[in-house]
């Protein structure tokens, strides 16, 4: 099993009554609530703490984009994917990724990620998702109709770019370009990995496995809610004639352990309330713009609500309900954050058992931990990290061996690849 | 309140319905924010003394094909191709909302095919120092209130009536909030301030006096930039879907303005 580290970069300090006095973390997020001279140290600090990850012995480091948002300062994951690759040698880069409609033209894309992989010496996955509506639409005013239509004419763009080896006119829908000609190229032939972050939309699972892509659901909302999803997402595999390989699948959770259960408690809730009080509060007047949400999808969230009322049943909060809407109806407390197990807090035991039975239940290889979460320190988040790389990562290491990781960086030979100016993770010595 | 005539013409090889009644000279209606998912009482007023004629645009109920326009032009084509497979060529034309803004587009664009025109607040314009709401960034519950003076009646056009499908009724709502998007995402500025000067038709503008979606500033711009001006009359008791609120003082109006007969 892959073990990726994956930072959000949350604005840390966000104050105590945000939740009454603000109606969204997101789109409308008042300026005067951004320090630039906070966000120095936080930047640095978020950087330090991707490279201990890496440090730390994690498969990967992953960040993300967003825009307009106070629990995600990576306008552009591209320029932190960058400063990494400079300051890590074997770990694989994750930018969980570019959302390829909002760059013009698309080819941008293959351009800065061909960048990427060239300096970090092929170790770049590249994501490529739609992006929330949040994001995409409001504050990039991006045309809910359009916003799919444009993503994959993108997309094809991109793979084109990589893969042609002449310059080549581009006659699309959305995007005409005459000469597509991208200097760099990426290292990764054909390309590096693509992996498709997405929700429970079975378009997108057909979509990412024709191409035979990774399929990875970015959920804040733990295990426990995403077997339904997990489960059509296999069920669509097997009528799809795709194999069980559970490194076709990625899934995010978010991780806190410590020697005890009760002191992880006491270390986590803090950084977990502020995540799912204060980073999660997004006004629900930005939560489904129309069109963004395909009629497909639609159709089959109503077929399943009209089932439901008919079957007279209780029914939870809809996989299909958009992002914004779902983080309506939060737990915002940390029992209620624990209970619906949104997060895994324990005892390395605790976390590695849970780890364990997501792995199995859901049937994931490629999993993303989020162990920086909300406003936890530099030194809890260092704590966690290491913690979980000493006593959790190798117990579960061996999961999956069976299988082989196709959607994997492969990097130029360590000996081929730039030497780097020293610093601790280039050191032989590094790993204490 | 009997029903219409329920026709269909092809647009770009999609179906949109066309509604039709009463008698006499005909009257084209292109229908504002939502579209028509039923008949409504301001068309029943304009066709005692007229010939209705309410075409559906692609993607708005009762029509589809909004998702393979892409460009501004692709609409102002496809609008009219509608108006004229309607058979409203040369007709008077009236239209709500996003409606109305077609009504301007098609005068502009091609003066030989309307006689006069009725406009009852259009989109098209933005303007920084007084801009306008916007609708597809509200709280679901927010909606009625904000498109309609009384939101019960906004409510009632879009309720599901009984019998129809639960699943495709509540998606058509939601295509026809995604068609207007598709043409007028992010601010509704479509630049048709550019187009209004070649408008030639005898020119009806009307805004219900508590619209909250477009400012009553709009509609001075656009009667300025109307070479031959523009009346423009304010309706009391309405919102941004005045023929909604108050269909008898805005079928009055929009008659007074294009004849009776």
């Amino acid at each position: 099993m892959k073990m990726l580290w994956f930072h959000l970069m949350p604005y840390t300090e966000l104050p105590d009554d945000f939740k009454e006095k603000h109606p969204s973390v997101w789109v409308d997020i008042h300026s005067s609530l951004f320090d630039p001279k906070r966000a120095h140290h936080m930047y640095n600090d978020f950087l330090d703490e991707l490279e201990y990850a890496a440090e730390c012995g994690y498969d990967a480091i992953c960040c993300n984009e967003h825009h307009s948002n106070g629990y995600g300062l990576m306008p552009s994951p591209n320029l932190i994917a960058t400063a990494l690759a400079r300051r890590t040698t074997d770990t694989a880069i994750c930018v969980m990724g570019n959302s390829l409609a909002l760059y013009n033209p698309p080819t941008r894309v293959a351009e800065e990620f061909a960048m990427i992989d060239c300096i970090s010496g092929g170790r770049l996955i590249a994501g490529f998702p739609v992006g929330t509506p949040m994001d995409t639409t409001y504050a990039y005013g991006a045309n809910p109709s359009q916003l799919r239509e444009r993503y994959n004419e993108a997309h094809d763009l991109v793979m084109r770019a990589w893969q042609e080896k002449d310059t080549f006119a581009f006659n699309g829908r959305f995007n005409q370009q005459r000469y597509v000609n991208i200097w760099p190229r990426p290292i990764q032939q054909p390309h590096p990995p693509i992996w498709i972050p997405g929700a429970g939309s079975v378009e997108t699972w057909r979509w990412a496995a024709e191409r035979d892509y990774v399929f990875c659901y970015l959920s804040y909302y733990g295990y426990k809610m995403a077997q339904n999803v997990m489960k059509g997402f296999w069920a669509e595999m097997d009528r799809l004639g795709k194999d069980r390989n559970p490194y076709r699948a990625g899934f995010a959770q978010v991780v806190g352990v410590a020697e005890s259960r009760q002191q992880a408690m006491d270390l986590y809730t803090e950084p977990a309330e502020y995540f799912y009080g204060r980073c999660l509060h997004v006004d629900p007047r930005f939560a489904s713009p129309p069109g963004y949400t395909t009629e497909a999808t639609q159709r089959a969230g109503l077929e399943s609500q009209v089932k439901m009322a008919a079957e007279a049943s209780k029914a939870g909060p809809s996989t299909q309900a958009p992002s914004a809407m779902k983080m309506q109806m939060l737990a915002r407390d940390m029992k209620g954050i624990v209970d619906n197990g949104y997060v895994i807090v324990g005892s390395p035991d605790d976390v590695t058992d849970q780890l364990m039975e997501l792995a199995k239940t859901l049937n994931i290889g490629q999993l993303m931990l989020l162990m920086q979460f909300g406003s936890m320190s530099k030194d809890l988040t260092k704590y966690n990290t290491r913690l979980f790389a000493e006593k959790v990562m190798p117990r579960l290491k061996p999961l999956f061996a069976e299988w082989e990781n196709k959607w994997w960086p492969q990097p130029m030979a360590k000996s081929a690849r730039a030497s780097l100016p020293a610093f601790a993770g280039s050191a032989p010595a590094a790993a204490e | 309140m009997s029903e219409p005539k329920t026709t269909s013409v092809d647009v770009n090889g999609h179906p949109c319905r066309v509604w039709t009644k009463g008698s006499g000279p005909k009257i084209g209606f292109l229908a504002g924010f939502g579209g028509l998912p039923r008949w409504i009482p301001f068309l029943d007023r304009l066709a005692e003394s007229r010939t209705v004629i309410a075409p559906s645009m692609p993607g708005f109920p009762g029509a589809t094909g909004h998702n393979i326009l892409d460009t501004h032009l692709d609409w102002l084509v496809a609008a009219r191709t509608l108006l004229e497979k309607a058979g409203l060529d040369g007709a008077d034309l009236a239209g709500s909302s996003v409606g109305g803004s077609f009504v301007a587009e098609i005068a502009a664009l091609w003066p030989q095919s309307v006689k006069r025109i009725a406009m009852i607040a259009p989109f098209g314009l933005f303007d920084e120092k007084d801009p306008a709401a916007d609708v597809w960034a509200q709280r679901a519950d927010d909606v009625p209130g904000l498109l309609c003076a009384d939101a019960e009646i906004y409510k009632a056009l879009k309720a599901m009536p009984a019998g129809a499908n639960s699943v495709e009724w509540p998606i058509e709502q939601t295509r026809a909030a995604e068609a207007a998007a598709r043409i007028f995402w992010p601010l509704g500025n479509t630049k048709l301030e550019r187009r209004l000067p070649l408008i030639k038709a005898p020119t009806l503008l009307i805004w219900g006096e508590s619209d909250r979606v477009m400012p009553r500033s709009y509609a001075d711009k656009i009667a300025k930039a109307i070479p031959g001006g523009a009346k423009i009359t304010t309706i009391a008791g309405a919102g941004h879907l005045a023929e909604l609120d108050q269909p008898d003082a805005v079928a009055k109006a929009v008659l007074e303005h294009v004849g009776q007969a």
